[in-house]
Order: C-alpha cells, then sequence, then structure tokens
C-alpha cells in the first residue's frame, strides 16, 4: 500500500511542455559540450555546472549565451508545434568557410504526442540517463575525431517542416553537408514523446605524415 | 505590334500583385520536385520538353536571344504549371538524359555538395539523417551569428598535438659549420625548471653565473673553477633571476623568490645592497649602465639607480600579471618587457632619451609603456635585440602561441611572425652571421639557428633532454652556453668566428649607447 504510493509519487507524467523542456535543455549542454570539447571557444571561459549526474561545461561567453538563448527559445517554440525534424550543429574552419564537421540531432516527435496530448509515463531518472549517454559519448568522441588544425566557428541549422512559421531573424541556410564524410552514430534518447537521435559526421583527416 | 494574347500576358507580368512564381523555388519545392521526377520513371511517354526550355515559339521564328529570357514569349502559366503540379511533371516523363542534365546542372550550381547528389549518393547521408525526419524539410538558421571565438585561443588539443608539425621552416643550406655536439657540458642540480625565471647570465669578465636552487654558483670558463658566490638563508626562498651588469663584469645582480633584489661585489663575494620594492618574486633582471631593471610576480618594474640611496627612480606600470622577460635595447633607449599576460610592452627610456647623461636612465615615477602588443597568445619570456638595427626586436611565445616574430620597435609594427611548433624559450642574436637563436622545449628542446630576417632554419641543434630554458652568449662572441630542464648546462660554439669588423662595430655601439659621443660609421 505504502509502497504504491511512494510510486505514483515519483513516477511524473510528462506532457508535450516538459519533454519540449528536457529535449531543449539538453540542446543547450549538448550544444556547450561539443562547442568545449572541440575547442571552438578557448576552454577558460567554460565553467562547471552538475547536470545529469556529468560535470557539465556552460559557456559564460555573453554574446553566445545569448544566442544559444536566442535559438534554443525559437526551437522549443517550434517543438511545441511539433515542426522540428532536426537539429544541426555545423562547425567550419573560421577562414576557410569549409565544414569540418556535422553534428545532427534527429528529432522524431510521437504525432500523438504532440496533437492529442498523449503523455508519457517514463522515469526523468531514466532519460537523465540516456542523455548523460550521449554527452559522455560527445565528450568521448573527441579521441576519434580529426584535429581541427584552424580556428573554427560553428552555425546551428534547424531543419522544419515547410509549413513552419519562420521569424524574419530566420533565414534559409544551405545544408552545408561534408564532401567525402565519415559517418558515426551515436546514442539516443526518448521521453516517450520526442525521440532524439545523435549522430556526428566530420571530415576525413589530411593523412599527414607525422 | 501586339496581339491581344502577348498583351494579357504583359499584364500578368507586370502584375505586382500576383505571387512571383518564375523566381527561384524555395530549395523544399526544388527538391520535392527532382524527387518526384526521379521516382517516376516512365519514360517515353511523351515528348513535353523539359521545363526549362518550355518557352513555346509563337510564330515560329525565334524572337529573342537565347540568352536573355524574352519575358514576352515566356508563357508564364504553363511554367508555373509545370514546376508545381509535380504529378504532371512526372507524367511528362522526364527521360533519363533530361535527368541527368538537371543533376549535372544542379551539382554545378549547388557546388560539390548538392542536395540531388548527396541524397542519391543516399549511402553516406542516409546513415546519419536519412532515417528519420519527412522528406520536406526547409533549412533555417538564425541570421545574428554566435560570436567568433577570440583569435588567440588555440585549444589544448590544438596545442599539444600539433607541437613541432606546424614548422614549415624552410631549410637553409648550409654555408657554414656549426659543430652539432657541444664543447661541453656542466651538471647543474637543482635547477628549478621554471619558465618564468631567468638564471642564467654571462659576464664581459668570462664569468658564467647560474642559480641553482637557493645559490648562485660561478664558473670562469677562462679557469674552469668553480665557485659558491652566495646561499640564500631563508626557508624555502630561491634564486628567480640573475643579471650581470654590462661593464666590467663586477657586479652580479640577484633576484629572490622573497621578492628581494641584491647586488652582489663577486671580486669580493659580498653583498652590497639590498634593493626592496617588490612584494613578489623577481623573476627578470636587466642591466642600463648603472640602471637595473627589475620584473616580478607582482605585475610592475621598477628602476633602481643602484649608485644613490633612494634606488627606485621609476616603476613601470602595464603588465596585469608577471613580468617574465626584460630585455633593454643595446643602445639603452628601449626597455622590452614581457609578461604572463602575453603582452609585450616597449618602454621608452625617457623623453630626452639620453640614459647615459641623465642620473636616471631617463624614466621617473610612474612610467606607462610606449608601446602594448598584444600579438602573443602565451607568456612572452624570450626576447632580444638586434645588434645592427636597434630598433628591431625579437619575441618568443610560450607553448600556446610558439611563435617567433620581430617587431619595428620605433612603430610598434610587426615585421615578421613565424611558427616554430614548439614554446620559445630564449632568443639571441648572432651578429656573426645575421643569424636568429632560439631555444625550444617540449617535444624536441632543440636549439634553432634562423637566418635573419628570412627565418630559413639554418640549423637544429638537440642534446638537451628537457626544455632549454635559458640561453647567453659569452663574451668571445662565439660560443653560447644553454639551461635546460635536464640539469645540464651545454656550451656550444654556434655563432661562428667573430668577424673583427664586425665585433668592432659590435664595440662601437656599446660606446654609442653609452656616451654618445662618437658614431659608428666614423669607426668603420
Amino acid at each position: 500500500m505504502a509502497a504504491a504510493a511512494t510510486e505514483t509519487a515519483t513516477r511524473s507524467v510528462i506532457t508535450l511542455k516538459g519533454s519540449v523542456e528536457i529535449v531543449t535543455e539538453f540542446f543547450g549542454f549538448a550544444i556547450n559540450s561539443i562547442l568545449f570539447q572541440r575547442g571552438i571557444y578557448p576552454p577558460e571561459t567554460f565553467d562547471k555546472v552538475a547536470k545529469y549526474g556529468l560535470p557539465m561545461l556552460v559557456s559564460t561567453d555573453e554574446g553566445l549565451k545569448s544566442y544559444l538563448s536566442h535559438v534554443l527559445t525559437q526551437i522549443s517554440g517550434w517543438l511545441l508545434e511539433g515542426k522540428v525534424q532536426k537539429l544541426v550543429v555545423v562547425i567550419t574552419g573560421a577562414d576557410s568557410g569549409e565544414t569540418l564537421e556535422r553534428w545532427v540531432f534527429n528529432i522524431s516527435p510521437d504525432k500523438a504526442a504532440v496533437t492529442g496530448g498523449k503523455s508519457s509515463d517514463k522515469p526523468l531518472k531514466e532519460i537523465q540517463q540516456e542523455i548523460a549517454g550521449i554527452i559522455r559519448q560527445i565528450t568521448a568522441s573527441v579521441s576519434f575525431l580529426p584535429l581541427l588544425s584552424e580556428p573554427c566557428a560553428f552555425d546551428l541549422l534547424v531543419y522544419t517542416d515547410p509549413d513552419a512559421v519562420v521569424p524574419r531573424a530566420w533565414e534559409d541556410s544551405d545544408p552545408r553537408y561534408i564532401k567525402d564524410g565519415e559517418d558515426m552514430q551515436l546514442r539516443s534518447f526518448t521521453t516517450r514523446v520526442h525521440k532524439v537521435s545523435a549522430a556526428v559526421s566530420y571530415r576525413r583527416g589530411d593523412d599527414e605524415d607525422i | 505590334m501586339f496581339t491581344q494574347k502577348d498583351r494579357v500576358e504583359f499584364d500578368e507580368v507586370m502584375d505586382c500583385n500576383r505571387p512571383i512564381e518564375s523566381a527561384v523555388m524555395p530549395r523544399w519545392k526544388r527538391k520535392a520536385l527532382a524527387r518526384a521526377s526521379a521516382a517516376a520513371s516512365t519514360p517515353g511517354k511523351s515528348v513535353v520538353p523539359p521545363v526549362c526550355a518550355s518557352a513555346p515559339v509563337t510564330d515560329g521564328t525565334p524572337t529573342a536571344c537565347r540568352m536573355v529570357p524574352s519575358r514576352s514569349g515566356m508563357d508564364v502559366e504553363v511554367g508555373h504549371f509545370a514546376l508545381t503540379s509535380s504529378g504532371a511533371a512526372s507524367a511528362a516523363g522526364a527521360d533519363a538524359e533530361t535527368q541527368t542534365y538537371r543533376a549535372a546542372l544542379a551539382a554545378n550550381l549547388l557546388g560539390g555538395g548538392s542536395i540531388e547528389a548527396s541524397e542519391s549518393a543516399a549511402g553516406a547521408a542516409a546513415a546519419t539523417e536519412g532515417a528519420c525526419g519527412s522528406p520536406e524539410a526547409r533549412v533555417l538558421a538564425y541570421k545574428g551569428k554566435a560570436p567568433a571565438a577570440h583569435a588567440s585561443s588555440l585549444g589544448g588539443a590544438r596545442v599539444l598535438y600539433s607541437q613541432n608539425k606546424g614548422t614549415r621552416a624552410v631549410h637553409a643550406k648550409h654555408t657554414r659549420h656549426i659543430p652539432s655536439a657541444p664543447e661541453h657540458c656542466l651538471d647543474a642540480p637543482d635547477l628549478v625548471d621554471d619558465y618564468y625565471l631567468n638564471l642564467l647570465d654571462w659576464s664581459c669578465s668570462n664569468v658564467v653565473a647560474v642559480a641553482l636552487g637557493p645559490s648562485v654558483y660561478l664558473w670562469n670558463a677562462a679557469t674552469g673553477s668553480t665557485e659558491v658566490m652566495c646561499e640564500l638563508e631563508g626557508e624555502g626562498d630561491y634564486v628567480t633571476s640573475v643579471s650581470w651588469i654590462k661593464e666590467g663584469g663586477g657586479y652580479l645582480a640577484v633576484g629572490t623568490a622573497s621578492a628581494d633584489v641584491q647586488l652582489w661585489d663577486v671580486e669580493k663575494s659580498k653583498q652590497v645592497r639590498s634593493m626592496a620594492g617588490h612584494t613578489a618574486r623577481v623573476g627578470a633582471l636587466d642591466w642600463n649602465a648603472h640602471t637595473l631593471s627589475s620584473g616580478s610576480r607582482d605585475s610592475t618594474i621598477m628602476n633602481h639607480d643602484v649608485r644613490v640611496r633612494d634606488h627606485l627612480t621609476a616603476t613601470l606600470r602595464g603588465h596585469e600579471q608577471e613580468v617574465c622577460g626584460l630585455k633593454w635595447s643595446p643602445d639603452g633607449s628601449m626597455l622590452a618587457s614581457g609578461g604572463n599576460d602575453n603582452m609585450l610592452c616597449i618602454w621608452d627610456a625617457g623623453a630626452s632619451g639620453a640614459p647615459a647623461t641623465a642620473s636616471s636612465g631617463g624614466m621617473r615615477g610612474d612610467v606607462t609603456p610606449k608601446f602594448v602588443i598584444r600579438e602573443h597568445t602565451a607568456a612572452v619570456k624570450a626576447l632580444a635585440w638586434c645588434p645592427w638595427n636597434r630598433t628591431t626586436l625579437a619575441s618568443g611565445g610560450g607553448s600556446s602561441d610558439r611563435c617567433i616574430k620581430t617587431w619595428n620597435a620605433s612603430t610598434g609594427s610587426m615585421l615578421h611572425s613565424v611558427d616554430t611548433g614548439s614554446q620559445v624559450c630564449s632568443l639571441l642574436f648572432n651578429s656573426n652571421h645575421r643569424e636568429l637563436i632560439s631555444t625550444h622545449g617540449f617535444s624536441r628542446n632543440e636549439i634553432n639557428v634562423w637566418r635573419y630576417p628570412t627565418f630559413t632554419k639554418v640549423r637544429e641543434l638537440t642534446g638537451h633532454t628537457g626544455r632549454v630554458l635559458h640561453m647567453a652568449a659569452g663574451p668571445d662572441g662565439s660560443s653560447v652556453v644553454t639551461a635546460g630542464a635536464d640539469e645540464t648546462l651545454r656550451f656550444w660554439n654556434l655563432l661562428g668566428e667573430p668577424r673583427q669588423q664586425a665585433a668592432k662595430d659590435m664595440d662601437a655601439a656599446r660606446t654609442l649607447g653609452r656616451t654618445r659621443l662618437v658614431s659608428s660609421r666614423s669607426i668603420r
């Protein structure tokens, strides 16, 4: 009896809104992790924050923070409407403009949840563990990704449904594929409302002499 | 003249309220079109010409140049229909030839990574992306881009894994013999392995002073005899810098971790005076006649006139962190300083510009730098003034910078920059052969000889098994001593035979700097 009571108490229900929040927050941390691990911004501009049972590094750069919050707010709006298909973090050479890495987060919303208000009863803890798995993989990716030997910049691309309402501050973009890239599938997590799977494609390293 | 049909068409074209159908389609539309036409491969059904060539010739004669679209001749509505109704387009049966044409056109227009190309190359793309998402999507990017990273950031991994790799230095032909092994090698136990200190100097009276932990040792290069000059008493105290006075070589300045600057009479092995003022360890010292400049971890540089009781003549504020490099120009008119804050400062000896005549070396009170240069991305320790061009200064950066840069000190502009591939610990100009010598840290701990100003590498000398922290030139004009973190002193004969004239010139430059009475040209 008592056990059943606690069971219901701890088991929270995740609605569409809650799921969007989880996914958006995950994007924030994942993007920050990529920027830190790939050395796009100097390491001293990152602060350590405990999240998902891991030490996460979050940028303290004001310009970057406001950029990310703008983008993420818009993405969460689209997520609520179920219009986002994927989010892509593109890493380009700052001078050459060539795409060096593409981190793809595929989002597959559960149609019933988006339109019909179906909610999920997946424990938050389980979701966080799955997220931590992806973040760990991002961290570990440094070991196999080629060294970014030039200064780099990044951009965020959002794949939306054609009928999504696009604010003025957004524009159509080239998908910026990598020519002859290598691909690496990473893990995925699901809130049972959204399923997010991650992948990275990167330019094959020049087989230079050592 | 105009037919009725033409007029209607013209009105249609000119009507601004209608949606622009002939404009470039959004990517998703083109994509859909391409996909649909690819899907429907029903060849040979009909011969409706491809969309791009669907301008009907109304009166049988070509009315316009093929390259300039003639709006009046176009049937906009048909074009629009053909473009938008994918079903019809596919029914029209874009045959294999137009397919390839379109693919080639798209590849040309959209660059190598075109949609069609990469979609049809499905294998790669599908592995990561094709798996999910409906085929039609709009790719959007936020117009306001993320701020660019500060240019000086060189990621930690990039620094580590590109050590000694970026050196694309051109190797010059061997034009002279440089012995590849040191002439001799001395043990230097307890030499502090600290990049920010300056523990080695060679006097004009041929005595090498080296600080080993709390002691200063003197090694007489002529006789080979060694003596301990002093040993600091304080618990945990150690010597952080040594510097010989330029004239006579009888006095040695010693900086300590306890923020003291001491002056020693070497003949008598006696401390002459102690000059307080700093609040943290004194890592850099340099002389200009009777003025001793000291750079400290408290970020200030102080000028001491060692002859007078109130020794402190000027405080130079410009750095934000520890000062680790300090060099007076040969003529004593400028002082260069480098710090852990990645800054290189150039200071003027004073408005009068005659340090030898002024009692204090020109500077008085609180002084601000003439130039602050922030081009290096790591601590600037290695500094050297060019002996044959009084305004040229060379500086080298620490492990995340690795560059040797040369400057015009009178304008503050950069002359040259070369990435050496590893930490630059010290620099020295060789006036015998117009070369620049640099010593390095991880990973090869080498000594490089560069031709100046072309920066072609003449020679690379290895031998030290730890980073080569310090370097000093001997009074004979051909020998150099280096101190490495492997606790050895190595003597190299790498400057070559001093040319008589060059030696004279150097003497002349020195006397010129001090007295300003003779001009170097009259000597020649």
